[in-house]
């Protein structure tokens, strides 16, 4: 070996070194700045985060303010969306992967299917706005709201169901249509609890960014200042999101703290779901894949 | 004897490929027969068009006239999950449902309706008796297929089309992914098993199609070349080709 090459192997060493130095930085810096915010969230909400604070109604003073209504309203929200968009999206994703013939049709469905997920989402807002609310006169409740946030998810869960339902090994298919059944036997006795995991893995991630949404909600007619709690899907509501921007949007300084409080119980419902969708998927991976 | 299936002037197209080119065959009841020739002649094409798996591959056609008994399966009359149920199908690869041993045996008649949690033990015990699994296993009949070997996953994917009483089962190679000492007891199940079963078997081993079969077509190129008694292809091939290729001579 001469010294040139030496030369070259140590130039490389060291542009290797740079660049994994760099994408570490990059790394870094998404957690740091993720650090921070909990951090500056936490500091500010956690000693606001009391059983009262989730108990009581909103209130023009910042101590006896809680989240009561907006918590409710969410969970209304996330189970009447759920209800609604589970069935219809994976129902779409199985008539597109196992029953559509394979022509242009299908073809151009698939696609706008793909574009309808990358829709902002206030646009879905004004599209509930007209639809639910005015032309459906279903008001500015609960039941309007879940319509529209169904909408906005079904893409999502269109999508990730099929892309579960596409991974189902043809062979299990084939036993199962050499065994004399039809095709709807296939689809519920393997295709489904193949794919289901998959499936409730994304319809978890969707519901998810639902629930963070407030745009399409506040478009809706989502209220900010609620003493009262929805009983029915025909009642009025607020949501976590709206309740937090609403606080956050206060004059008074203490008001901020609350805000972080209901950050804080947000930040967890989402983690709980999130981790739900990753202990569902690991769980029935290590079953199915051999 | 009257032949159980009987194929006439059958060819079959993948859209303009031309795969199987004017089959003329007997199948007979209670027998072994065996398909052999080179890879991509037809084989595994053949045989799923006697249980009409193709229907699943887009752009492919049938012509001519195949019976079941003297029925026409191709008929408009004929649905072709009814006939799956006659005609069962073992694959090359084991393909076990990711399921209980119990529930991989049961899925066909649980689908038919049947759910009578006796009849279904008993099918489940007798079927993995006849495939020589039970001793192996009969502690774990409710836990996954997948933890068994490939050997046992093949005798269950066997028990799983059996349980359904078929009348006549397909096989593409089913011991090809297996060592000789699975292999040699699917051969010895398959002899116990042509007491009551017509038996359609693909296999690339000359010594395995000698060994169990009673009839063999050698298929070259999409044609039945020769079919015969076993014994027949074998010591005396009337075909030259066919000669050539189970002495290993082809090329
Ligand atoms: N799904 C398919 N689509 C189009 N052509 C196919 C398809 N399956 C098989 N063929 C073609 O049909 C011909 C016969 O294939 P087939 O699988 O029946 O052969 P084989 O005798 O079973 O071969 P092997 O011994 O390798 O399994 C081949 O030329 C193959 O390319
Ligand atoms: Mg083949």
């Amino acid at each position: 070996m001469d010294n040139k090459e030496l030369q070259r192997i140590k130039s490389r060493k060291l542009k290797n070194s740079v660049f994994h130095g760099l994408i570490f930085f990059c790394t870094i810096f998404g957690v740091i700045v993720l650090a921070l915010l909990l951090y500056d969230i936490l500091k500010k909400g956690l000693p606001w985060l009391t059983i009262d604070f989730l108990t009581n109604f909103p209130s023009r003073f910042p101590k006896k303010s809680g989240i009561f209504p907006g918590l409710l309203g969410s969970l209304w929200i996330i189970l009447l969306t759920a209800a609604l968009a589970f069935p219809v999206g994976v129902g779409t994703a199985i008539y597109l992967e196992e029953y559509a013939k394979e022509n242009r049709f299908t073809e151009f469905i698939k696609l706008n299917i793909a574009n309808l997920a990358g829709v902002p989402s206030i646009i879905y807002g004004m599209l509930g706005l007209a639809v639910f609310v005015r032309a459906l006169s279903m008001g500015r409740s609960v039941l309007a709201a879940s319509f529209t946030m169904a909408l906005l998810i079904l893409p999502i869960i269109i999508i990730s169901s099929q892309e579960a339902i596409r991974s189902v090994p043809s062979a299990l298919k084939q036993a199962s249509f050499a065994l004399g059944t039809t095709k709807w036997q296939t689809v519920t006795g393997v295709i489904l609890p193949y794919a289901l995991p998959g499936i409730l893995t994304g319809t978890i991630l969707a519901i998810s960014r639902a629930l963070g949404e407030a745009a399409p909600l506040i478009v809706v007619g989502a209220l900010t200042y609620v003493s009262f709690i929805p009983k029915t899907p025909l009642d009025q509501f607020t949501t976590l999101p709206i309740q937090i921007f609403n606080w956050s949007s206060m004059p008074k300084r203490e008001f901020q703290n609350v805000a972080a409080a209901g950050i804080i119980i947000l930040l967890g419902i989402l983690l709980l779901a999130n981790s739900t969708a990753i202990i569902l998927r690991d769980k029935y991976q290590i079953k199915i894949k051999d | 004897m009257e032949p159980k299936i009987k194929i006439r002037d059958m060819n079959f197209y993948y859209g303009d490929n031309k795969a199987l080119k004017d089959i003329n065959m007997n199948i007979y009841e209670k027998k072994i027969t065996a398909f052999i020739g080179p890879s991509g002649c037809g084989k595994s094409t053949f045989l799923r068009t006697l249980n009409r798996m193709n229907d699943f591959i887009e752009d492919t056609r049938v012509e001519g006239k195949i019976t079941l008994d003297d029925i026409d399966i191709y008929s408009k009359d004929i649905d072709p999950v009814e006939l799956r149920r006659k005609v069962g199908m073992v694959f090359q690869r084991p393909n076990p449902f990711p399921k209980t041993i119990y529930e991989n045996i049961v899925y066909g008649l649980r689908k038919n309706g049947v759910n009578d949690k006796q009849i279904l033990d008993e099918v489940v015990e007798d079927t993995l008796k006849s495939v020589a699994l039970y001793d192996e296993v009969k502690d774990k009949i409710h836990k996954s297929a997948l933890e068994l070997s490939g050997g046992q996953q093949q005798r269950l994917c066997i028990a799983r089309a059996i349980a359904m009483q078929p009348e006549v089962i397909l096989m593409d190679e089913p011991t090809s992914a297996l060592d000789p000492i699975s292999t040699m007891k699917i051969e010895e199940l398959l002899l116990d098993l042509k007491e009551n079963y017509t038996i359609i078997i693909v296999t690339h081993s000359m010594q395995q199609a000698a060994r169990i079969s009673d009839e063999t077509a050698f298929f070259l190129n999409g044609e039945v070349i020769e079919h015969g008694e076993t014994k027949v292809i074998f010591s005396n091939p009337r075909d030259k080709r066919t000669e050539d290729y189970i002495t290993g001579r082809f090329g």
